[in-house]
């Protein structure tokens, strides 16, 4: 059952100041409406994952880490491998968060990750059958939310976009019985994608569109609409959330900031991607 | 991947017959529960979708009640038949995440500031699915609210519009939404053009997305139509009776 939750709590001078900012085109953190946060990324930070990253979207932290375990396909799709995406919003990401299985908000943002990778096909998924209909590698995208800052969606997507990109497949041995087992000491080359995907997060408040909204411009929007957008600007998801309706203009303005701003990040993405030596850093830089 | 049927005859149309942009055959009726406060049985086509609303009324447990408006509750679940497989009946993550933007798409049309400390608690039970449970039900569930006297700014009418075979196709069954390369959810306000749901499930060009949002809120008006005739017949009724 879905109940409406109680909202934090903003000073209300907070929001007036916010409201009245905004009328100029201004936001409080200096921003332009349609600028994103800076970008951090630390790629690899976990070893033992076979894929990982940490990326730092303004004082959002998002570290996603991608394991390999070998399974059965589904029963409909019987020649591919499987990829699950899960979220967790541990409790030290946020003072409201709490302990417990994932919450509605959780789910919805795996579902939602989970979407945008598997529509536009992100993952080769038809290279990763081992024996049809009997073994496949699963792909396990696991997004842990480390600190609760504003746009979980487009931080969780850029982080598993780049902990996928950066996955490589262990080793596989079959023993004498048959069996198969997993040499993670060796690795066996790079998990196939076939294209890079971002997500977009309008904040919409009147007629006005937000781009990567701050947890206090979470509060204080009307709605909040996430559009997943691939290499070739292509709508490969949405998501409509919050309590209030988006008229049809608005509607159609944001999807044209969501393609424009969304190949803007797919281009960073690659960047950091054909220059992945630059990312690469301990874990401890997460605090600079 | 198993064979993927043919969904677009030479023809143009649908497997079962419909043009690109129709319909299934919509069938609203208004009232059909004793014990709710308004309730409402959906019908697109094989998809079949009761819902019920109780309140406003007190909270239990009464921390969740909010001060200045009435919290509402959803939950969009499916009958353990309904489906092709027998469904276990717990929730699954996809219905915890559709209570969830069902609940947001009716926070967006009830005067809940009218009712503080109270609860409305709004259930769906998908009975058959056959594609478009959700939009079912967000319909089933707003004129299951008007049924029950609750102040609206306006009816929400969900309608989904799905591309299969390269076409774009109102209203996609569940052979479509299974095969198909998109399926897009709207919940549309016919009198405010405002949009309360959107979901994308699939990939879609900018200017099939436009052409889509025109499909739904093209369909929308026309069930809106059909839900005001609902109302008309259940109230002539009443008013015969009082006779």
């Amino acid at each position: 059952m879905s109940i409406t939750p109680e909202k934090e709590p903003i000073p209300r001078l907070y929001v007036e100041h916010m409201k009245k900012m905004l009328e100029h085109g201004e936001r409080i953190d200096g921003r332009g409406l349609l600028d994103y946060r800076s970008i951090r990324v630390i790629l690899s930070p976990i070893e033992k994952a076979d894929g990982s990253a940490l990326v730092k979207l303004g004082k959002t932290q998002v570290l996603v880490g991608v394991k390999l375990e070998l399974g059965s396909p589904y029963k409909d799709r019987p020649s591919e491998g499987v990829l699950q995406v899960h979220a967790e919003f541990v409790p030290l990401a946020s003072p409201s968060f709490e302990p417990g299985p994932p919450d509605e908000n959780a789910i919805e943002l795996a579902r939602v990750i989970d979407r945008a990778l598997r529509e536009p096909r992100v993952v080769d998924l038809e290279k990763l059958v081992i024996e049809p209909a009997k073994l496949a590698w699963v792909v396990y995208n696991d997004i842990y939310l480390l600190d609760h800052a504003g746009n979980v969606t487009d931080a969780g997507m850029l982080a598993s976009i780049l902990a996928l990109a950066t996955t490589k497949l262990p080793r596989l041995l079959k023993t004498e019985a048959g069996d198969y087992k997993i040499d993670r000491s060796t690795k066996a080359g790079a998990l196939p994608l076939k294209t890079l995907v971002v997500t977009v997060t309008l904040g919409i408040i009147g007629n006005a569109i937000l781009v990567d909204p701050t947890v206090e411009e979470e509060y204080l929007v009307d709605s909040i609409i996430t559009i997943a957008v691939d290499e070739n600007g292509r709508i490969c998801g949405i998501q409509k959330r919050g309590e209030r309706g988006i008229e049809r203009s608005v509607l159609n303005k944001a999807v044209d900031v969501a393609i424009e701003k969304g190949l803007w990040l797919i281009g960073h993405v690659k960047n950091i991607l054909n220059n992945p030596e630059k990312y690469v850093s301990p874990l401890s830089d997460m605090g600079a | 991947m198993s064979s993927k049927p043919v969904l677009i005859r030479d023809d143009g149309t649908r497997l079962d017959g419909r043009k690109p942009d129709e319909m299934r055959p919509v069938k609203i009726t208004i009232g059909v529960l004793k014990n709710a406060n308004g309730s409402a049985l959906v019908e697109y086509g094989g998809t079949k979708v009761l819902a019920a609303v109780y309140g406003p009324r007190e909270v239990l447990p009464r921390h969740l009640a909010l001060p200045d408006r009435a919290i509402l509750r959803v939950r969009y679940h499916m009958a353990p038949f309904s489906t092709e497989e027998r469904k276990s009946p717990a929730p699954t993550r996809r219905e915890i995440e559709l209570s969830k933007v069902i609940r947001e798409a009716l926070e967006a049309v009830v005067f809940t500031n009218m009712f503080p400390r109270a609860g409305i608690d709004v259930f769906i039970e998908v009975l058959q699915a056959d594609g478009g449970t959700r939009t079912a039900g967000l319909t089933a569930a707003s004129i299951a609210l008007a049924d029950a006297g609750i102040p609206m700014r306006d009816l929400v009418i969900g309608v989904a519009v799905g591309k299969v075979n390269g076409v774009l196709v109102l209203d996609v069954n569940e052979l479509e939404d299974q095969y198909g390369e998109a399926d897009m959810p709207v919940g549309v306000l016919p009198n405010l053009n405002e949009v309360v749901l959107l979901q994308l499930n699939g990939v879609l060009t900018r200017e099939e997305f436009n052409k889509a949002l025109d499909m739904a809120f093209k369909a929308a008006e026309h069930i809106y139509k059909l839900a005001k005739e609902a109302f008309y017949v259940k109230y002539t009724k009443v008013v015969e009776e009082v006779k």
